[in-house]
């Protein structure tokens, strides 16, 4: 159950990415599972690196956030690409997004090589909690909070501050928040960058837990899909909503039916689908 | 005119293309003639009615396990039997999904195949007993025309009599799907993509037409699948997960989705470079997704969109 929360906070942060870019931009990123396994990669070496460099491990999830946001610096080079298409209809925009994918997978080959690649006994430094019978290592707790606390950051930024307005605003009506006085352009970039940090730090923070391995980032976007269609398209509400139910979901498949697990993620899905177009969560702000 | 010289000449070429001897590129060209079929399906999908589907490797894994599991658990060897029953499957679950997929357009219409497809997906590789998990299921030779060619080996079978079975089935797929595209049947079609509401002002059923194409497509889907599966041997899972489906469409937009050959040349374009890049770097994807944005960004029109200059005024 656990696990679950644990896998929905995670899927989560690169959903809420996938959110982001689509209620703004209006394209549906199927790089966003890409950019978290760049950033999972990422994460591996950071802490090696660290680790060699002799840092006490209390400092890991700060270096894998840091390596996270260093990572969303290729946001503004994809999005200069994605730029050239924004006119064009979103079946080209969905096959730009997918050209990515076929890239960065070679790319994350090339650098880091198709074996597995996985951190030690990271994971269990933080040690475990015994909560009555049931052993709860620390980690999964930082990383649920952590994702918990950019979940409210995010939060607020979009309903507090000038830019989340400005943003709002943006995905709301692009020519009317241009009309205004909005560099739309300048917009596009910072929200594109923030969707690619949201996902590297996602995958970033993942990686004491798992193994890197090339197919992740495939195989997390069909998942981060799940959870953006069950929340509702371009809710940032949602993607919380549909992060848990998706996470525990598949939490409870594993612990008792093994063979449906991924099975009945997708039944969900289509049964969202078709009752309910707009998802659980009707678009509220971007 | 000239479209129609180059279609016969490429025939030639083809037919008597085995006969050069090398049979490497003669086993290269034969899933050219699944994928051609399939394509043609997909882009009556696409290119004529204006759906982009991510899930139609669906049909094409539908295809394969129905040969996988005619021949290895049913024993029936005949292909015609084989392609048959391919065809009968795709469209019974073309029906269902159908019926559901086609109440929306867009990116929707391309969310919901994409998940269908990722519940095949799993389907073929969670229930092992049914399917083989992750192994797959093995596809035997099977027998065309009722005959089993067994004094030829495994090579000469597949350059000889399957190579000429699967150009003449292609060509067979290429005809009716002509015929489709212009008829009535096909210019409603036309008409959907181009402006659904003036279609179905003009007494377009827009929702049935929309689901006969679907059901079209996926009919050529599986019967494409079928024949992708018997030179390879296997039906595995992979054929079924969405990044094939992601493949199909780039060779769809590759050839041009614009023109009827379009996504045939899209087909054959793609496997040669495939076997060309991986020759000569185990990154083809990054190639590949260079090739694709290209195309996309600079070349919307494909292929045919540059050989035919009419086309690239038109649009």
């Amino acid at each position: 159950m656990l696990g679950g929360v644990f896998h929905a906070a995670v899927l989560f942060l690169v959903a809420a990415g996938l959110q982001l870019v689509f209620g703004v931009q209006k394209i549906l990123n199927l790089a966003c599972g890409s950019f978290y396994a760049l950033g999972a990669y990422a994460g591996v070496s950071a802490v090696s690196f660290t680790l060699a460099a002799g840092a006490p491990p209390a400092v890991f999830p700060a270096v894998l956030v840091g390596a996270g946001l260093a990572l969303a610096l290729v946001g503004p080079v994809v999005e200069r690409l994605l730029r050239t298409i924004y006119d064009r209809d979103e079946s080209f925009q969905l096959l730009l997004t997918f050209a990515l994918v076929l890239m960065f997978e070679d790319v994350i080959r090339f650098v880091w090589g198709s074996a597995p690649h996985q951190l030690g006994n990271v994971y269990l430094v933080y040690g475990q909690l015994r909560v009555g019978g049931l052993v709860i290592p620390v980690y999964n707790l930082v990383v649920i909070a952590a994702a918990g606390v950019i979940a409210a950051l995010m939060g607020g930024m979009l309903t507090r501050t000038r830019f989340g307005r400005i943003v709002r605003a943006t995905a709301e009506n692009r020519r009317m928040a241009e009309a205004l006085g909005v560099d739309v352009s300048r917009v596009y970039v910072r929200v594109f960058t923030l969707g690619v940090a949201l996902g590297t730090v996602g995958g970033a923070l993942v990686i004491p837990a798992t193994a890197a391995v090339n197919e992740m980032g495939i195989d997390l976007i069909v998942e981060a899909f799940a959870v953006v269609v069950i929340g509702g398209l371009g809710s940032m509400r949602g993607a919380v909503a549909g992060a848990l139910i998706v996470g525990i979901m598949r939490a409870v498949a594993v612990a008792t039916y093994p063979e449906v697990e991924m099975l009945a993620i997708y039944v969900v899905v289509i049964a969202v689908l078709v009752l309910r177009p707009a998802g659980l969560f009707a678009k509220a702000a971007a | 005119m000239s479209i129609r010289l180059a279609v016969a000449a490429a025939l030639c070429a083809l037919a008597l293309f085995p006969l050069a001897g090398r049979d490497y590129y003669a086993t290269l060209m034969l899933p050219f003639f699944g994928y051609g079929i399939a394509l043609l399906g997909l882009n009556l999908l696409f290119g004529t009615t204006g759906l982009l589907s991510f899930g139609h490797a669906l049909f094409l894994a539908l295809g394969a396990y129905t040969a996988a599991f005619l021949t290895s658990k049913l024993g029936v060897l005949d292909l015609e039997v084989i392609l048959a029953a391919a065809a009968v499957t795709g469209a019974l679950v073309a029906v269902p999904t159908g019926l559901l997929c086609v109440r929306y357009v867009r990116i929707y219409f391309g969310m919901l195949t994409l998940a269908f497809g990722m519940l095949f997906y799993s389907f073929l590789l969670k229930f092992y007993a049914v399917t083989g998990g992750d192994e797959g299921m093995r596809v035997l030779r099977p027998r065309l025309l009722g005959l089993a060619w067994a004094p030829l080996g495994k090579v000469e079978f597949l350059t000889g009599p399957f190579y000429y079975y699967s150009l003449a089935l292609l060509v067979v797929g290429a005809v009716v799907m002509w015929r489709i595209v212009r008829s009535p049947f096909g210019l409603g079609l036309r008409a959907i993509r181009e402006n659904a509401g003036k279609a179905e002002f003009t007494g377009v059923d827009v929702r049935r037409y929309r689901f006969c194409a679907f059901v079209v497509a996926a009919v050529f889907g599986a019967v494409g699948g079928a024949l992708l599966a018997v030179p390879t041997g296997l039906a595995d899972p992979l054929l079924a997960y969405w990044t094939h489906s992601g493949n199909l469409v780039f060779m769809l937009l590759l050839g041009g989705f614009g023109n009827f050959f379009g996504p045939v040349l899209g087909a054959f374009v793609f496997i040669v470079l495939q076997d060309q890049v991986m020759s000569v770097t185990q990154y083809w994807r990054f190639v590949f997704g260079a090739i694709l944005a290209v195309v996309v960004i600079f070349f919307p029109q494909g292929l045919m969109g540059l050989l035919d200059p009419r086309q690239r005024a038109g649009t």
